[in-house]
């Protein structure tokens, strides 16, 4: 293995979790609904997908597991936002610090353990190739999985009807409700596939990224997920070109303190959330480019008049 | 038969007072049901985390030490909150006001004297305004989200304390720890009493009175409740977008960072990697649970404090992880915002209809 396949191996491997948060995150906030506990969920995601995996023995049961850990919690962001209509904002932060606590203390027993390692797909032939036969046809489930999402969610909002309903929801929900589309059931469904698709993030976390758990592990990266949605104006496609962007910005930090770069470790380690505001602030520039693209209704509760 | 929300004309006033009860009670209840599931005598841990900790001076006084910052810190965000500005790095801007107010006891810690603490606090005001200053200059400058951003520079600021203590600002007769030097006895805050209360509770009960006052009393609170609530109604009464974005960062900077300055020279004594556990996002559970009320959030103050000595206790007497604390918080801030509803709805049951003209959204 030389070093360029290493770095983007590291990279494919830094990037799919923000991908994974990042595209279930878009198809919530397409339906209008800002739900700022990509974090929470997440962390829960890992400590289950972790511990599943850590009992049975099998890494695929951990990641069913994160994935209905996942729905779980966004399930009480839903009840909370949707039909409480609570605070969508405070209800997310909620969510988090719920989330971050909970995996504590589920994982306090974990620290130390070892953990199961997500194998990589071995398909004959291709993944005998030179060079695409590493990169492009050995990895993990995950990987794929998180592409397959891209496609699949640019296929599902921009080619079909429910897409479009989807939408609707999200930038103009009184007219959808007019229409006789159930604004709440579209929302609740784009919340728990949001559930899904960060519970999936942390379990890549937990069973690939580093297959052990640590308290605290997702550091930050739900947010840096939801940071990459508006970077993407809410186009899957932008999703994925930002994920690996930031997947690599979070690598080459690795790459400079190895080859003894003389700066401290602690700026390096400060990078990607540094990167993180200075996209936001290039994006937010660009007024017209996120004012178009913005769901109309993001973060607006839904009160149907009956 | 289903239940059905319906708006309340007016905010109920009897809820404003049931609905944090009730939360707290509810919370009560998951918690007994949590601690029944990691096999703890729920009634048992319940007086170790919220009675026990009542019973002795010295927990009391702890009590006083742990809520002070909590509630300082959550004034500050009451201020943001109302008027809508999501800033949730608090916990960045008392790492700031931290670092800012230690410039003068590890660096110039030759500069004694009565004025050397005051020095400090004014410093780290300053740090806690400076670094809250960024997501409100994005904001009003870019239109830069200031929930990403802030929290983004919470992590900023944690590796700028975790450098400077295990670099330049180390403790050079410090056995290698990452630690500053330890402070004089001038650069220590004032204490109360000869335990361990310092004067960080009177910033807290000053800063409650004055935000009180100035939401009750003044044309600036009258200001920031509008702009919160209906921004078109305020920009016509001539209010500034911008100039309220502003006043409530910084002035939620500036109790945050001298929470941070208070807790590192009345508490710990010297800066050390980590200096919170937690304050800046607690705060945030502190203001809901207050309802944005600086009296009310004098009691959440105290009862979030509560939670974290009923931790320590629990954590020695009955062998529970410390973790304990964060779930309780979390699932408070929960039911908190679940019972909020009951402030603006009413709940009713209503028979179905025969005939559904239109969507029916199930609530």
């Amino acid at each position: 293995m030389n070093g360029f396949e290493a770095l983007v191996l590291t990279i494919i491997t830094a990037s799919t979790p923000l991908l994974l948060a990042a595209i279930g995150e878009l198809v919530v906030e397409r339906s209008g609904v800002l739900n700022l506990g990509v974090e929470g969920m997440m962390i829960v995601g890992a400590v289950a997908a972790f511990g599943v995996a850590h009992v049975t023995g099998s890494p695929l049961l951990g990641v069913v597991a994160a994935l209905f850990a996942g729905v779980a919690m966004s399930v009480l962001f839903g009840v909370l936002t949707l039909n409480l209509m609570a605070n969508q904002v405070a209800t997310g932060l909620a969510l988090t610090i719920l989330g971050l606590g909970l995996s504590g203390m589920i994982g306090e027993g974990f620290i130390g353990e070892p953990g199961q390692r997500l194998a990589a797909l071995h398909i004959p032939v291709l993944s005998d190739l030179p060079l695409v036969g590493s990169i492009v046809f050995s990895q993990d489930i995950l990987v794929y999985a998180s592409i397959a999402l891209v496609i699949g969610t640019y296929h599902f909002l921009f080619r079909t009807r429910s897409g479009l309903i989807l939408r609707a929801v999200g930038d103009n929900h009184t007219s959808a409700h007019a229409l006789g589309y159930s604004v709440i059931k579209v929302r609740f469904l784009a919340v728990m596939f949001g559930g899904a698709c960060a519970g999936l993030a942390g379990a890549y976390l937990s069973l690939a990224y580093t297959p052990q758990w640590v308290e605290g592990m997702t550091a930050g990266r739900g947010w840096i997920a939801l940071a990459l949605v508006v970077f993407a104006s809410w186009r899957p496609n932008r999703v994925l070109i930002g994920a690996y962007l930031f997947g690599a910005v979070s690598i080459l930090q690795f790459h400079a303190q190895a080859a003894g770069i003389g700066v401290p470790s602690q700026l390096m380690s400060a990078m990607p959330y540094l990167a993180t505001i200075i996209v936001l602030i290039i994006i937010s520039r660009n007024v017209t480019l996120t004012k178009t693209n913005t769901p109309a209704c993001l973060g607006k509760a839904f009160v149907p008049d009956r | 038969m289903r239940l059905v929300l319906e708006k309340r004309a007016e905010h109920s006033r009897l809820m404003t007072v049931v609905s944090p009860l009730l939360a707290i009670g509810l919370s009560l209840i998951a918690g007994s049901i949590m601690f029944v599931m990691i096999g703890v005598n729920p009634a048992e841990a319940i007086y170790a985390f919220f009675i026990e900790p009542l019973t002795s001076t010295w927990s009391l006084e702890e009590l006083v030490v742990k809520s002070a910052p909590l509630v300082l810190i959550a004034v500050g965000l009451s201020v943001c909150f109302l008027s809508n500005n999501w800033n949730i790095g608090a916990e960045g801007q008392f790492t700031m006001g931290a670092i800012f107010g230690s410039i003068i006891p590890v660096l110039f810690h030759g500069f004694t004297g009565p004025l050397a603490l005051p020095a400090m606090i004014i410093m780290g005001a300053l740090g806690g305004m400076f670094w809250a200053s960024i997501p409100a200059f994005l904001k009003t400058r870019f239109g830069t989200n200031e929930i990403l951003t802030s929290l983004m520079l919470v992590y900023i600021a944690q590796y700028i304390l975790d450098y400077l203590v295990r670099g330049p600002w180390r403790d050079p007769d410090g056995f290698n720890f990452p630690e500053s030097r330890l402070y004089e006895a001038d650069h220590t805050m004032w204490m109360l009493g000869d335990g361990r209360m310092h004067f960080g509770a009177i910033f807290a009960l000053v800063a409650v009175i004055a935000v009180w006052f100035m939401l009750t009393k003044t044309i600036k609170g009258f200001e920031i409740k509008v702009m919160g609530q209906t921004p078109r109604a305020g920009q016509f009464a001539g209010f500034s977008r911008k100039g309220i974005v502003w006043f409530s960062f910084l002035i939620s900077g500036a109790f945050a960072g001298i929470a941070g300055i208070v807790e590192v020279s009345g508490t710990i004594g010297q800066l050390t990697p980590v200096i919170s556990p937690g304050y800046g996002f607690t705060a945030i559970i502190v203001a809901f649970l207050g309802r944005l009320n600086p009296i009310g959030i004098l009691f959440a103050g105290l009862l979030l404090g509560l939670s974290y000595i009923g931790g320590e206790a629990a954590q020695v007497t009955l062998g529970m992880t410390d973790k304990t604390t964060s779930v309780f918080q979390g699932m408070l801030l929960f039911f908190v915002l679940a019972c909020d509803t009951l402030i603006l709805y009413k709940v009713r049951l209503v028979k179905p209809q025969p005939t559904a003209g239109g969507a029916h959204e199930r609530v």
